[in-house]
């Protein structure tokens, strides 16, 4: 068992499915028979805001909360969301985000930019893992899975648990009737670059 | 064992420790304890939601005067409405275990203020309980009921955002049922605080203090972990798990039982290490105590005493303790120049049509606390003041009285006018006040996650029961002028608030329709807009809806988001909107 805690941030927009990603990361991590805290934001932010969870594991963890410079994987479901917290990111941690762009509403009504995200993804992440979740997950049957598309891809990226006990807590955490979904999605996430 | 956010922790404890009746009011970061103590079912426990806080500790103090161990929940603001009956309540005494749960936000992640529940305990003279993780959630719960029991007053569990909200590990135990004898004592003298038996009774809560300080300092909720004696530290709450992150070599007073203050155990701690710091999160409740005690200690000077604490700021502190540095994790992109992401009501929104309406009317709108209160954003900004729960109707008669020369709309949600804006209204009417009023009825508690409220005709328990009509209230209030409104009809929105604004009287307006989110059903058909004939007006953009999205001159209805309201389309002159035929949508 590892000694050092693994912290792992995700982000994204709220309502995005942020949560059950979390989840299954948490599940997998107390399979592995780790201890585990995670942190998730609730209430206002929940309403389109930017919004990250946090999951910690290891042989003890004392806070729920990753510091900046603390996190070993970044998870983030929209682009810029993975830029805005790069600073949490471990020099040699790897970034696995999607494609997906959820327009802010400070852009639609002209106040500001959505900047073209590729360019600095790849300047600010050194082991960047850049996929089109959504459209793996469309083709599988919900742009709802695209979560879990990333969490195959993060379980492709890292070591931190093995592949049987993603899978395991995928089978804890979603529901019976989109379980073959999600597992494929798992899947097809594990082969991204 | 399972894995248990703090709230889950907590319904958890209320259910072994033999809870049988549980009331409160929503609010982030408390609601989810009483939606997961409603799911025990063997035995179930009666939850209720109260229309508001101080009815909620009222109904508790019942339940716990007939025997039932009993929880009460509400968040950090929610204890300001419900200050009175727990005043009066630590003289009159419990009988069943009464734990009342107030979960506070540093950082005011979702709440209008950032208050420190421990003063509350201080004031009351009554215990404070504070978990920093799941597992003590659970178990300081339980301690707080039997404390309850025996010394017959009511305790407080203290959670935070991150104590309620974080998930951590926690070991199952069987439910014990309390053993207090069941039944009501009709013995006056023991229950009724007039001067003659309130003045005893005044002596005996002092008398409870100090013996509880002494229990306090014996308790196994505080805890000594030595350590290196250089340097000790005292912390409570999450705080203590930010302690541990950075200074795991020091000695630490652990305080899960904080007041009364454990005198003997602080003295004990402090003379066992060379310098002592005090952790807490917002005030210097702990800080102020030790000094008083004669010892000497670091704390706010160091720690910073508003917003919540992190790791990062315990890094800082240590480096000015003793210079052990603290990482600079600079930014490496221009942050300032990422788009803002703020909160925006949903797509489909039913306040959103309201709102929009308003824009149109040169008025002062006096505005609440619930989604709604996301309507000062741009490009709406149509809320000027927020205040508390039910302000928006009394804030308004009152700028009205000062003479105010703009008409006043004042706007509260449904489960806010049950809550107290019934009172708020009353008032404009007897004092004849002639402000609109509008009540945003999307038939739901959305803010904190849905819940239902006398309005919904559903109990927490699921249960189906009596509907209570807002326009019914408005009529025994005594307002003559009462109008439904569609939100999504834009213009029939406009001219009806246009003719209520110029009546001469009060006037209360029902903007209905129920939140989408709540119904887990879109509102219409997916619309779309036809680029051949968009002239980029942006005349829709107004309505700030985020399923309309314009970034490098396209302007497009995202498929994954929009809830089909046709509120756009109203507003497009070109006929650029429409449904989109067939296909059924993205949902
Ligand atoms: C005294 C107090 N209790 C609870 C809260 C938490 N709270 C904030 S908004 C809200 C819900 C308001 O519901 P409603 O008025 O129906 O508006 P909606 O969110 O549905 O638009 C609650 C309970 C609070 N801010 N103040
Ligand atoms: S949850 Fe409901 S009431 Fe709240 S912003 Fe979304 S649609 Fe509106
Ligand atoms: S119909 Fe228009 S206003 Fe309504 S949700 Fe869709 S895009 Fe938004």
């Amino acid at each position: 068992m590892n000694d050092q805690t693994v912290s792992i941030l995700m982000s994204g927009v709220g309502g995005q499915g942020i949560l059950l990603a979390s989840e299954i990361t948490a599940q997998a991590a107390i399979l592995a028979g780790y201890d585990v805290k995670t942190n998730e934001v609730h209430g206002m932010a929940q309403r389109g805001g930017s919004v990250v969870a946090n999951v910690r594991f290891g042989k003890r963890v004392f806070s729920p909360l990753i510091e900046l410079g603390g996190a070993d994987a970044l998870l983030s479901l929209e682009a810029i969301e993975a830029i805005r917290c790069h600073q949490y990111l471990k020099a040699e941690g790897v970034a696995v985000v999607s494609t997906q762009r959820v327009i802010p509403i400070t852009v639609s009504s002209g106040k500001a930019q959505y900047p073209d995200p590729q360019e600095p993804l790849q300047k600010l992440f050194p082991r960047l893992c850049y996929l089109d979740a959504i459209a793996i997950a469309q083709e599988l049957g919900t742009p709802k899975a695209a979560n879990v598309v990333l969490l195959g891809a993060l379980a492709g990226q890292g070591g931190h648990l093995p592949r049987e006990i993603w899978e395991a807590a995928i089978r804890r955490c979603v529901k019976p009737k989109f379980l073959e979904i999600n597992l494929a999605a798992f899947r097809r996430g594990l082969e991204a670059k | 064992m399972l894995l248990l956010s703090g709230n889950e922790a907590i319904a958890r404890g209320a259910w072994e420790g033999g809870v049988r009746t549980a009331f409160g009011y929503p609010g982030t970061p408390s609601t989810e304890i009483l939606e997961n103590l409603v799911k025990y079912a063997d035995p179930c426990v009666y939850c209720e939601w109260s229309p508001n806080e101080k009815v909620a500790m009222e109904a508790a103090v019942g339940a716990s005067l007939g025997g039932a161990r009993t929880i009460v929940t509400m968040k950090c603001v929610g204890l300001n409405v419900a200050a009175d009956p727990l005043m009066t309540l630590a003289y009159i005494g419990t009988e069943g275990g009464l734990v009342l749960v107030v979960a506070d936000d540093p950082g005011m992640h979702s709440s209008q203020t950032e208050q420190d529940t421990r003063q509350y305990a201080r004031l009351a003279h009554i215990p404070v309980l504070e978990p920093s993780d799941s597992q003590e959630a659970k178990e300081f719960m339980k301690y707080g009921l039997e404390l309850s029991e025996k010394f017959r007053l009511p305790v407080i569990l203290r959670s935070t955002t991150r104590v309620s909200h974080s998930r951590s590990q926690v070991e199952e135990c069987p439910r014990v049922e309390s053993t207090m004898a069941r039944g009501f004592i009709q013995e006056p003298s023991r229950h009724c605080p007039l001067p003659l038996w309130g003045r005893p009774m005044r002596r005996e809560l002092q008398r409870k203090v100090e013996e509880l300080s002494q229990v306090a300092s014996r308790s196994p909720l505080n805890r000594i972990e030595e350590g290196d004696p250089s340097l000790g530290i005292i912390c409570s709450s999450i705080a203590y798990q930010y302690v541990k992150e950075v200074f795991p070599g020091a000695s630490v007073l652990k305080l899960g039982f904080a007041y009364p203050f454990p005198d003997e155990l602080i003295r004990k701690f402090a003379s066992q290490v060379k310098k002592v710091l005090v952790v807490e999160e917002l005030d210097d409740f702990l800080e102020e105590h030790v000094k008083a005690l004669g010892i000497a200690c670091d704390g706010h000077n160091l720690v910073p005493v508003c917003g919540e604490l992190s790791v990062e700021a315990l890094r800082v502190v240590r480096q000015k303790l003793d210079g052990t540095p603290a990482p600079v994790n600079a930014s490496r992109y221009a942050l300032e120049t990422l788009p803002a992401r703020p909160p925006v009501f949903c797509p489909g929104c039913p306040h959103r049509g309201l709102f929009f309406a308003l824009t149109k009317f040169d008025v002062v709108v006096t505005g609440d606390i619930g989604c709604y209160s996301l309507a000062v954003f741009p490009p709406l900004s149509r809320t000027d003041v927020i205040l508390c729960m039910g302000g928006g109707i009394s804030v308004a008669h009152g700028l009205e009285k000062a003479g105010e020369q703009k008409k006043i709309v004042g706007v509260v949600g449904d489960s806010t006018f049950f809550h107290s804006g019934i009172t708020g209204l009353t008032d404009m009417v007897y004092n004849k006040g002639t402000s609109v009023v509008v009540v945003v009825d999307n038939r739901t508690t959305a803010m904190t996650g849905h819940q239902d409220h006398p309005g919904t005709g559903r109990t927490l328990m699921g249960e189906e029961t009596y509907e209570a009509s807002i326009a019914d209230f408005g009529k025994a209030c005594g307002v003559k002028r009462i109008r439904v409104v569609n939100p999504y009809k834009l213009q029939e929105c406009i001219d009806v608030l246009k003719e209520e604004l110029e009546a001469p009287e009060p006037s209360l307006v029902i903007s209905r329709a129920p939140c989408p989110l709540k119904k887990r059903q879109a509102v219409g058909t997916l619309r779309n807009i036809d680029p051949a004939k968009c002239k980029k007006c942006r005349s829709c953009l107004k309505l700030g809806c985020p399923a309309l999205e314009s970034a490098n001159g396209v302007i497009r209805i995202n498929p994954l988001m929009c809830a089909g309201c046709g509120s756009c389309q109203e507003l497009c002159h070109f006929g650029a909107i429409a449904p989109v035929e067939s296909e059924g949508g993205a949902r």
